[in-house]
């Protein structure tokens, strides 16, 4: 039989849209964490996204109503787990503002230095695995490389590390020794070789110029009007950062030493340049807190019967002991005021908030977390339609989307 | 700080708001009949161009309590970086407030996920459907009334055959 040409044009089908329907994850390497998008394609092409999210949901807040303000910290260690010191300094910080404690100058440098070493391990990984999700292995072998010494400085610090639940309410659970500041000045020596070869690697690369300049663009407009906070906002060219504007723990005194790095292209590229000027920033700090370590205790004294007491006060002094007892037992612990406070840090993926209700009791009512990821993951479909398919590892990977932050 | 945009606001609203301070958070209470009006206020003439957080609140129990749930608007000036908390009730049985989301394109996930925890609904959101929890969930699991621990839901969920699956 011969072959007739069709006239598609007159075809009943010629005005349909071929449009498919395509499940990404929740099991998938390019999404790293456990999301689901829901793609709507033409050809290659996005036209709709829809994530879909709670596969990581384990009731982070439902718990934080039913563990006192101390013991709430280890389950907030694993919200951001790529950065878990930050969260933790974030959680007593809301508190400590509810029960309106002052810390000591000591702690405050030293909770200052895990923040930014928690910034820069972030910023680490998320520079690496975007790099390596572009091609690029080595740059990310290169950065995880560099985490490694992080780990071992938070190791030092708390004998744990990757979930070291190191901060106390009034406090840290233990001072930290020499060895741990000679620790951190031979990384912030090392640091900066390693930045510059991440930045050889992938600043002037082609391939990944490529697949990074103008996608998933975001205006300042709509960095504010969506609630982006952090890096994503920063590189939208909303000047706001949390260490300036409501300056925390040794931030204030520490202004001097960074300052906030800001980009206006908005796209995955401008993010990237944006994170790693900040770790650059973020060494200047440690470098300026490290040698400016006031001494002096690191908890507030035990008379204020607000810090769990050091092993040695509670063995071998009678307040110590008193005060032990006091914070353990479950019809005493702390006295709050029957109020309620917000309290946020700027940690390494944006805006880090705790709405923190009390009702008079050691355990909070309600713990809200503001999770940077969930706020910044709502943008995502916005970011991606009309980019094709290839484009989503270029965008979720310069997101920085952490799914147990996510969900929590 | 924030204090002078109370009396334009309690000018134009009266009786309608509220404010207390603690720490350094300042919070406006509105009741929610107004909840709309206040926001957009604060927005188009006052610059808060942003909203932080959304969060809502059980107070079931809650000493001294005489509402239900309250919802927190932590609203930003992007420009200033002021802060302003604006915080509204809404009762048992049918808990609602008006959406933000044409304000705030922000508030989407977050009143999804008010809804999705509390039960609070958000009549004019484009698509309020439950966000961290499956679809078939029939509680709000941040009520105070929903049990820390237990068997939970899982008798609830539809069981499906190797045939079906």
């Amino acid at each position: 039989m011969p072959l007739e040409a069709l006239d598609l044009s007159t075809e009943a089908g010629a005005d349909q849209e071929f449009l498919y329907t395509l499940n990404f994850g929740p099991q998938h390497p390019a999404t790293h964490t456990t999301l689901r998008l829901i793609l709507t394609l033409d050809g290659e092409t996005i036209v709709k996204a829809v994530p879909d999210i709670g596969y990581l949901h384990s009731g982070f807040e439902k718990l934080g109503e039913d563990l006192d303000f101390n013991q709430y910290v280890t389950i907030v260690d694993r919200m951001n787990y790529i950065s878990p010191v930050a969260n933790e300094i974030a959680w007593h910080h809301t508190v400590e503002k509810l029960l309106g404690i002052e810390i000591t100058p000591r702690c405050k440098y030293i909770r200052t230095i895990l923040a930014e070493l928690a910034r820069i391990s972030d910023h680490l990984l998320c520079v690496g695995a975007a790099a390596l999700d572009l091609g690029g292995l080595t740059a990310f072998l290169y950065a995880f490389n560099e985490r490694e010494k992080i780990y071992n400085i938070i190791e030092q610090a708390s004998g744990q590390r990757f979930h070291p639940s190191f901060t106390r309410v009034g406090g840290l659970m233990n001072d930290v020794t020499d060895d741990w500041v000679k620790l951190i000045r031979v990384f912030t020596n090392s640091f900066p070789k390693v930045h510059a070869d991440v930045v050889r690697l992938l600043n002037r690369n082609k391939i990944f110029i490529d697949r990074t300049k103008g996608i998933g663009t975001l205006t300042k407009e709509e960095a504010i009007n969506m609630s982006c906070t952090g890096p994503i906002a920063r590189s939208a060219g909303v000047v706001r950062d949390l260490r300036k504007d409501e300056p925390y723990l040794a931030y204030g005194e520490l202004a001097g030493s960074f300052k906030v790095a800001c980009s206006k292209g908005g796209d995955c590229l401008a993010r990237y340049l944006v994170r790693m000027e900040e770790m650059v920033q973020s060494v200047n700090i440690i470098k300026a807190a490290v040698e400016n370590l006031p001494s002096g205790p690191v908890n507030l004294h035990t008379e204020d019967k607000l810090n769990i007491p050091d092993k040695a006060a509670t063995y071998r002094s009678i307040e110590g002991l008193i005060q032990h007892f006091e914070l353990f037992m479950w019809n005493r612990r702390f006295e709050t005021p029957v109020n309620e406070v917000y309290g946020a840090h700027e940690t390494a993926n944006g805006e880090l908030g705790f709405y923190l209700v009390s009702d008079g009791s050691a355990k909070a009512w309600r713990a809200r977390t503001r999770p940077p990821s969930f706020i910044h993951f709502a943008i995502f479909p916005h970011l991606i339609e009309g980019h094709q398919i290839s484009d989503i590892p270029a965008v979720l990977g310069s997101l920085n989307i952490i799914a147990a932050e996510l969900d929590r | 700080m924030p204090a002078n945009y109370f009396v334009p606001l309690q000018q134009k609203f009266g009786d309608a708001v509220r404010v207390e301070e603690f720490r350094d958070n300042l919070r406006v209470i509105v009741t929610a009949e107004k909840i709309y009006a206040v926001l957009t206020t604060l927005k188009d003439q006052f610059g808060f161009n942003m909203l932080a957080d959304l969060a809502g609140i059980d107070y079931l129990g809650y000493p001294d309590a005489t509402d239900r749930f309250a919802v927190v608007y932590v609203l930003m000036n992007a420009n200033t970086a002021e802060r302003i908390f604006v915080k509204t009730y809404v009762n048992d049985p049918d808990p609602e407030l008006p959406t933000v989301t044409n304000l705030w394109r922000g508030a989407d996930w977050m009143e999804r996920e008010v809804f999705d925890m509390f039960g609070i609904t958000f009549p004019g959101h484009p698509d309020l459907r439950r966000i961290l929890m499956p679809t078939e969930f029939t509680s709000f699991p941040l009520r105070k009334d929903y049990p820390l621990r237990g068997s939970g839901e899982r008798h609830n969920f539809e069981k499906l055959t190797r045939a079906e699956g």
